[in-house]
């Protein structure tokens, strides 16, 4: 039996919205992928147990506040000291490109900005995914 | 690598516990295998159904289920189902949003399962993920199920309790009398109670528990004089089936299924409602209702599992291209389909045979 691809959606810190979350969300549905949604102001350490006890592929992060710097490697670092490394990482929503090559360097595979199309985001899953 | 998950599991590690619940949804094998690693913790949760329909409030009763359990020092494990797509076969599972509140809690294991084309309200392995969660040392294990409407039931072949969450507001009285997701419940819970109508959702919840229990007691031993059981011989003489007493199983002492009521969103009711979970599972574990339960809840899993098993053996085989030689029979009128049917069986017997 194909196994499936199992997607967190989260949206770390204060965003006071999710509609592009909820769009990636449907969209990676729709690809067939088994997404689990866990809302808005959520932290880094929540984030990383429900992607564990989940059995996640992938953690897809969004945030709009500005606090991405902070928050996104944070993810990775706590993924790293569960032994979870295994598991893809990116992030999206509004960042500026100069932060981009930080965030590729704190272990952020790719951050698509607003406009990307949501058949980018499901390509990039399937070409870069870390487990078999 | 399986057998030192299944070790892992026993560790109560939460990485090999999900990896586990992973590979047994995927239908694994060598995954089903570890199980028999597992058996000595076999029966020590007590297992959980929470069902009812979308949106009456089913995931934040869990939430607030969860506080009050680890309140009184129990570990908990969740396993929450939604539907998936029958046209993508992806998922969005929002259970979890409801209960990220315990996410950091050690104590608590959040699992979302998606239905995959199962009908029942759960997914094809939930029976089977329970285990890998009591094997890990959760003591209660809470299954919520998708959303139900009248007929999706399958969680009785795996819950030790049932508890039925229901709305006001659903429709009139008849909906509670129907076959099907109202005869399965324990527990009768009526959430959102502080809103319009709560107060006759459970007088017609308890009207209906009463006709149940009335109809019940026409066919039991100890039935009054106007009975269906006294009026046997009448009954023969008219043709009709034989009722006497000893022809039909008995029930010990009929208690009526409690019906509650909850405000989930702020935990009024779950304090009580749990208090009746725990008490409800003691007294069936003391009348040997429990053993009765579980055992017919062991026997559907091994058809379940026989039937997936012939089922696998069934596609392996038709690689000879029998069905689709039969189907188009079935189509070109030459063979109707049930002798089609039959002869896929007998190639399928012969094969095991070979």
């Amino acid at each position: 039996m194909e196994r499936k691809i199992r997607v967190i959606v989260a949206k770390p810190g204060l965003d006071g919205h999710d509609r592009g979350a909820k769009v990636i969300a449907r969209a990676l549905r729709d690809a067939g992928m088994e997404v689990i949604y866990t809302g808005l102001r959520q932290t880094p350490e929540q984030i990383v147990q429900a992607a564990i006890q989940e059995d996640a592929d992938v953690v897809a992060l969004s945030i709009l506040s500005g606090a991405h710097n902070h928050l996104f490697p944070r993810v990775v670092e706590l993924l790293r000291e569960k032994d979870a490394e295994d598991i893809l990482v990116f992030g999206g929503g509004v960042i500026p490109d100069e932060d981009i090559p930080f965030l590729k360097s704190k272990g952020i595979a790719e951050i698509f900005g607003p406009g990307t199309p949501t058949s980018a985001t499901v390509d990039f899953i399937k070409t870069h995914l870390k487990r078999a | 690598m399986i057998d030192t998950l299944a070790h892992r599991c026993l560790d109560g590690d939460p990485r090999a516990v999900a990896r586990l619940i992973s590979l047994l949804e995927d239908g694994d094998k060598d995954a089903f295998g570890t199980l028999a690693a597992l058996v000595e913790r076999m029966g020590q949760a007590q297992v959980i159904g929470i069902t009812g329909p979308p949106g009456s409030g089913k995931s934040t009763l869990t939430d607030k289920l969860i506080g009050e359990f680890r309140a009184r020092g129990k570990r908990v494990g969740v396993i929450a189902v939604d539907p998936s797509s029958p046209f993508s076969g992806g998922a969005i599972l929002g259970d979890r949003l409801r209960m990220q509140g315990h996410a950091t809690d050690p104590g608590v294991f959040i699992r979302s399962l998606a239905s995959r084309g199962r009908l029942g309200g759960l997914s094809k392995a939930t029976a089977f993920a329970v285990r890998a969660l009591e094997a890990a040392g959760y003591d209660i294990v809470i299954i919520e199920t998708v959303g139900v409407g009248q007929s999706e039931v399958d969680i009785v072949k795996v819950a030790d309790t049932v508890v039925l969450v229901s709305v006001p507001g659903l429709g009139d009285d008849i909906q509670v009398i129907k076959a099907g997701i109202m005869e399965i419940g324990d527990i009768f819970v009526v959430n959102k109670s502080d809103r319009d109508g709560a107060d006759r959702v459970v007088r017609e919840i308890r009207a209906m528990l009463e006709t149940q229990a009335m109809l019940q007691r026409g066919k039991s031993v100890d039935a009054g004089p106007d009975t269906l059981a006294a009026r046997n011989s009448e009954l023969l003489h008219h043709g009709q089936t034989d009722l006497r007493p000893e022809t039909l199983p008995m029930r010990e002492v009929y208690n009526l299924p409690p019906v509650m009521k909850t405000i989930a969103e702020t935990g009024e009711g779950v304090p009580e409602l749990v208090g009746e979970i725990l008490a409800g599972f003691e007294r069936a574990r003391g009348s040997g209702e429990l053993k009765t339960r579980r055992h017919d809840a062991i026997k559907s899993q091994l058809k379940d599992l026989v039937g997936w098993q012939v089922m696998d053996y069934f596609i392996d085989q038709e690689r000879d291209g029998r069905l689709e030689r039969l189907a188009k029979s079935v189509q070109n009128r030459k063979i109707d389909i049930y002798s089609a049917a039959r002869e896929l069986f007998a190639a399928l017997i012969q094969g095991e045979k070979r």
